[in-house]
């Protein structure tokens, strides 16, 4: 058994987190954070040149081709370093839909101009309150005309072209829901920047007014297409939300050997020690989880629809949990501005909900656990 | 990234299925696989005469303690090897419970302490199961403070006599053997007062007296020490060395890689997926998925996390502290799925044994519970080590380290 990631794939995470220490600093986050630029530009074109973006992209597109396994290792690192880059909307949804469902021309069109950095892409699912369901896609496409509104779409403001989400049927199946690809810079798209609890991430609303658009995969099958997007995004995440709980777990450590209190080093008390030991702990079956869902994504197994909650399940809350005791260690410091916590907070909760709440993925679990049980 | 074995692994896998098709005791399978935590009962055998004939079995075809030198009974195999013959073994490998202790410490800390003759006579059968050994460490006054003991052994000749008290000795009824911590000197501070023997169980002044625990079984016992003489050629390391000698035992404690850790999850979710609750299937409840799914993904996670341990024996990596998360993860997590399955059972959750719910395996599984989450080190003590030795956070201050054992307070209060 070799449940572990190839020597060369651990020599690019290596070349992958010393890239990002030295591009993508807390200070270089911060930019991004206080408003001061939508993304950091400079990193993506550094992505991009280091063949980051188009890692699991086939070369005959303009990629590396090298895998997914590849892209988990690359994805935890831009967690653990909290990339302010549309890397997630980008790289795990809009060219994993591509390359799901795309036609031969749209993926020539579309998947060497993410490889190189110049596309930015996303998807565009949701629209207000819910988790991800058929009913909930109000938004219309009749004879490829749009009409509807999009919210919150990940990375919205800055994207250059949308996966999105209509409603083509009145059967009220799953069959009703078709795919499209938009060109966010064309005609009858208006997109408004929106505040929202992660700053290095945007959030946008996109209002397609009439708007023109060509069909991703064919008619009726964009229910089935979203759930594989989905499964295959959400191991990716959890691999981005594995190297942030590190990331926290690391902080909430070195914190604890440097800060004196009461004479002692505050990680000498049991209390703190204990905290930090939980912290280890969600963060290792978290690891263990997504370890399984890139086993599952990169041999395309049958197990990849449990595998992925699982993975999500396990990662969101190691995140959640180490972010929130991050800033628990730090006490009083750890809830101000000036500290890095809050950075790991707010992206572990942003996180959480950016391709549908626990709830929904506790019941994707659940279902599918059902599943191989009846079969 | 696979789940393949290495031809030389796949071959051993295959011969060791093979052996353990045609030899296992099939006729206990079915009791065995259905047994949960707090219940390995075999309707109609003794459970240690079946453990002790599989033993044998095993030890005559040379598959006994896979991991020791061939010439004290093992085999001599690898530890990835070990984790294979578990895996095979399967239900099989809970009969093997009986001996976990002196095979998974006692054998390895004679072997590192004894002296050569005494390995070959007592290490051999020890690995058969023809004897059983237990650990004599634990007592009143010292669980986690293992350092803490108080039974003395004083130098009378070529002899030492013992006095004193040890409890949570599992299996003590039924052992042949033990290897017993001592206090040599209590004039210096408490870990370098101590030393280590083995003796034999059935020496005048040897009393043993099982202790009824709150799921009513007795696997534990209190043993009582009246004036009983140990040999001095019985000594494990030097005297006043008993510490370091403990510790390699301790060392030996931290539970197997690849066995299955019970987390009763498998047992809750095939009960939650037949049961009905008064609005419907205890499965399409979104409170009952919730919960389900946040055990689920502990319970895969603590498996991945075994393969990854796994993955690292099969490279020929050493096991690290880090393996400590099985034990602590599963036993407050077993508790809290048997509460909810007798939660969801409603007022009859209440009545236990063969007149309850699914012959009360959740019920035994609740009042064994607390005692998984303090055998082997406490889940504070588990935090302890993660803190520690994964984490590197300092060590816990210990007020005691330089005082003389009998200068040492022994009550909290005046």
């Amino acid at each position: 058994m070799n449940f572990d990631f190839s020597d060369d794939q651990k020599q690019l995470r290596d070349q992958a987190r010393k890239f990002l220490a030295e591009k993508c600093s807390p200070k270089a986050v911060r930019v991004v954070l206080d408003g001061k630029a939508p993304y950091d530009k400079e990193l993506w074109k550094g992505l991009a040149e280091m063949g980051f973006l188009g890692v699991a992209i086939p070369e005959e597109f303009g990629g590396a081709g090298a895998g997914h396994l590849e892209l988990c290792v690359i994805a935890e690192e831009m967690g653990r370093a909290n990339a302010p880059v549309p890397f997630s909307s980008t790289v795990y949804l809009a060219a994993e839909a591509l390359l799901i469902a795309g036609s031969d021309a749209q993926k020539k069109k579309w998947l060497p101009a993410i490889a190189s950095g110049e596309a930015i892409g996303t998807l565009a699912l949701f629209e207000g309150k819910g988790n991800p369901a058929p009913k909930n896609v109000k938004l219309t496409a009749a004879n490829g005309v749009l009409n509807g509104v999009k919210k919150p779409v990940p990375d919205g403001a800055i994207a250059d072209f949308a996966v999105v989400a209509a409603r083509t049927g009145s059967s009220g199946r799953d069959g009703d829901i078709s795919l499209f690809l938009v060109d966010l810079k064309g005609a009858g798209v208006e997109v408004k920047s929106l505040t929202n609890l992660d700053p290095t991430r945007g959030q946008a609303e996109i209002t397609f007014s009439d708007c023109k658009a060509e069909p991703l995969g064919a008619a009726g099958e964009g229910w089935s297409i979203l759930t594989q997007v989905l499964d295959r995004a959400a191991v990716l995440c959890a691999f981005e939300q594995v190297g942030g709980s590190d990331r926290a777990l690391e902080m909430g450590r070195d914190y604890a050997l440097d800060r004196i209190a009461f004479g002692r080093q505050i990680g000498s008390f049991q209390a703190v020690k204990h905290m930090l030991a939980d912290m280890y702990v969600s963060a290792t079956l978290a690891r263990s989880n997504s370890y399984f869902g890139a086993w599952a994504l990169s041999t395309n197994a049958a197990e990849l629809p449990e595998a992925a909650a699982a993975a999500r399940i396990s990662a969101t809350q190691a995140f959640q949990h180490c972010a929130k005791n991050n800033i628990q260690v730090h006490g009083g410091m750890g809830f101000t501005w000036e500290f890095d916590c809050h950075m790991y907070y707010r992206r572990a909760n942003a996180m959480a909900l950016g391709l549908g709440s626990l709830s929904y993925w506790e019941d994707q679990l659940i279902d599918r656990m059902r599943k191989k049980n009846a079969a | 990234m696979n789940f393949e074995d290495t031809p030389q692994e796949a071959e051993f896998r295959a011969t060791a299925r093979a052996w353990i098709g045609a030899n296992a005791p099939k006729q206990y399978e079915d009791e065995l696989r259905k047994s949960s935590l707090g219940r390995t009962v075999l309707r109609n055998a003794d459970i240690l005469d079946v453990a002790k004939a599989w033993q044998k079995k095993k030890a005559d075809a040379g598959w006994a303690c896979l991991h020791w030198p061939k010439e004290y009974g093992g085999r001599g195999s690898s530890p990835i090897e070990r984790v294979i013959w578990q895996q095979e073994e399967g239900p099989f490998g809970l009969l093997s419970r009986m001996f976990i202790i002196g095979h998974g410490m006692c054998g390895p800390t004679m072997m590192a302490f004894a002296r050569e003759e005494h390995k070959r006579t007592y290490l051999p059968p020890l690995a058969s199961g023809e004897k059983v050994w237990c650990q004599l460490f634990s007592e009143p006054a010292g669980g986690s403070d293992v350092a803490g003991l108080r039974t003395r052994a004083e130098k009378d000749g070529d002899d030492w006599v013992i006095n004193g008290q040890k409890i949570w000795t599992s299996g003590a009824h039924y052992s042949d053997y033990g290897i017993l911590l001592t206090r040599t000197d209590p004039t210096v501070p408490k870990h370098k007062g101590l030393t280590m023997f083995f003796l034999d169980m059935k020496s005048p002044g040897v009393e043993v007296r099982p202790i009824k625990q709150a799921s009513g079984a007795s696997d534990f016992n209190e043993v009582y020490f009246t004036n009983v003489r140990i040999p001095d050629h019985q000594r494990l390391g030097e005297v006043g060395d008993g510490w370091n000698v403990s510790l390699t035992t301790l060392m030996n404690e931290r539970s197997a890689i690849g066995a299955a850790v019970s987390t009763g999850f498998p047992e809750l979710f095939e009960y939650c997926s037949s049961l009905m609750l008064d609005d419907g299937p205890a499965i399409e409840d979104r409170a009952v998925r919730s919960k389900l799914a946040n055990w689920a993904v502990k319970a895969s996670g603590l498996k991945y996390t075994s393969m990854r341990a796994i993955s690292a024996l099969s490279k020929g990596e050493r096991p690290g502290p880090e393996n400590s998360i099985g034990k602590l993860v599963a036993g407050s997590m077993i508790q809290d799925v048997a509460t909810y399955a007798l939660d969801l059972q409603g007022a009859s959750g209440v009545v236990s044994g063969e007149d309850a719910e699914l012959a009360g395996r959740f019920q035994a599984m609740l009042l064994r519970a607390p005692g998984t989450r303090v055998e082997g080190g406490t889940d504070e003590i588990m935090r302890n080590i993660i803190a520690e030795r994964v984490l590197g956070l300092p060590g816990d201050i210990r007020v005691d380290k330089d005082v003389p054992f009998n200068k040492i307070p022994t009550k909290g209060r005046g």
